[in-house]
């Protein structure tokens, strides 16, 4: 368990404590809330796991270094912006990767291209997204957020 | 044969999944490592981020989130937004239902697009594991573009949305969480 987890936890089960003190009945229908929340949505969630898995085994080290491993100039960051947009990886999986490919060779603007969308474009999740914020939205954020990984490629590359 | 109807889209998948695996035995293999490791982060994860959800939308009462994060919160509802998003863990499926809940209770469409903007990608303990591995110049100018780049895809985002489709998201939001009773909305 990292230590973002279990700050999370202790934040979480503290103010739990806290409920119940001040409340029984309150805390049951907080839980009863959290509960139906995730129920309502774990059907969605379930679906992205699997097919994240899907991705990922396909999308693997080797794959992702073979695409924007060696490549340089805008084809290379187009590519790496693509893996990032279409795979969900978790960031303790994608940090030492991006390391790797920095070290086999692949430039700044190219992670930095493949770690912006990845983390701010989603397209394995948009289907949840499209639950919450429907279709307008959810194409929107995504468009932007793809959009904007050039510019932090460009502007990685010119600086660092 | 509402929850079977709900869950059909998952079993096909699972279908599919299968198939995969049966047809590309060692990519299938690693597939079914991944989602069973990523079922573990899941569960991980996400229990805690529900339940703070469920505290949230019972202890705090609309209007303190209205003050604070509603419309005319100005400055403070941005950096509470930033905050907010940046100290959560987990994946970013799990910003959306707590976004829900920010809906229902108020808070402004701009600062939720932030909080999703934050979540996505200015979590604080992501910041610290890309400096380790990338290096404080490349993590820090990312930060340093992210937090304009998040603010300007909000502002975009609620300048090309109409007020109806706000509207309408919105009140999704209402039905997709119970409502919290009224006595909630009253200030102690």
């Amino acid at each position: 368990m990292d230590i973002a987890t279990i700050i999370l936890y202790s934040v979480a089960g503290l103010l739990l404590i806290l409920s119940v003190i001040k409340d029984k009945k309150k805390t049951v229908a907080a839980l009863k809330k959290a509960w139906k929340a995730f129920e309502n949505i774990l059907p969605q969630f379930l679906t992205i796991i699997l097919l994240v898995g899907v991705l990922l085994a396909i999308f693997d080290k080797d794959a992702i270094s073979r695409i924007i491993g060696k490549e340089s100039g805008f084809l290379g960051v187009f590519l790496a912006s693509v893996v990032g947009a279409i795979t969900l990886i978790p960031g303790f999986i994608a940090f030492p990767t991006a390391a790797l490919l920095l070290q086999n060779g692949a430039g700044y603007s190219q992670i930095a291209a493949f770690i912006s969308s990845l983390m701010m474009v989603g397209v394995v999740t948009m289907p949840v997204e499209i639950r919450y914020f429907g279709k307008k939205v959810t194409l929107l954020r995504n468009l932007f957020a793809y959009a904007f990984s050039f510019l932090v490629a460009f502007i990685i590359g010119w600086i660092v | 044969m509402k929850t079977f109807k709900r869950y059909l889209p998952f079993l096909i998948t699972a279908a599919a999944f299968a198939v995969f695996y049966v047809i590309f035995r060692e990519q299938g293999k690693k597939a079914l490592d991944i989602t069973a490791y990523s079922l573990k982060e899941m569960l991980l994860v996400i229990p805690p981020i529900f339940l703070l959800l469920g505290l949230l939308d019972v202890w705090v009462p609309r209007q303190t989130m209205v003050k604070f994060m509603g419309e005319g919160s100005g400055l403070k509802g941005i950096v509470l937004a930033f905050l907010l998003g940046s100290a959560a863990a987990g994946p970013l499926y799990g910003a959306f239902p707590v976004a829900s809940v920010f809906m229902k209770k108020g808070v402004k469409f701009s600062n939720i697009m932030i909080f999703i903007g934050a979540w996505s990608t200015t979590k604080i303990p992501m910041l610290l594991f890309e400096i380790t591995s990338l290096g404080a110049k490349f993590a820090l100018t990312r930060l340093l573009i992210d937090i304009p780049g998040i603010i300007m895809i909000a502002f975009a985002l609620t300048g090309l949305i109409s007020r109806q489709e706000k509207e309408r998201i919105f009140a999704n939001a209402m039905d997709s969480v119970p409502v919290a009773k009224e006595k909630n909305d009253r200030q102690p």
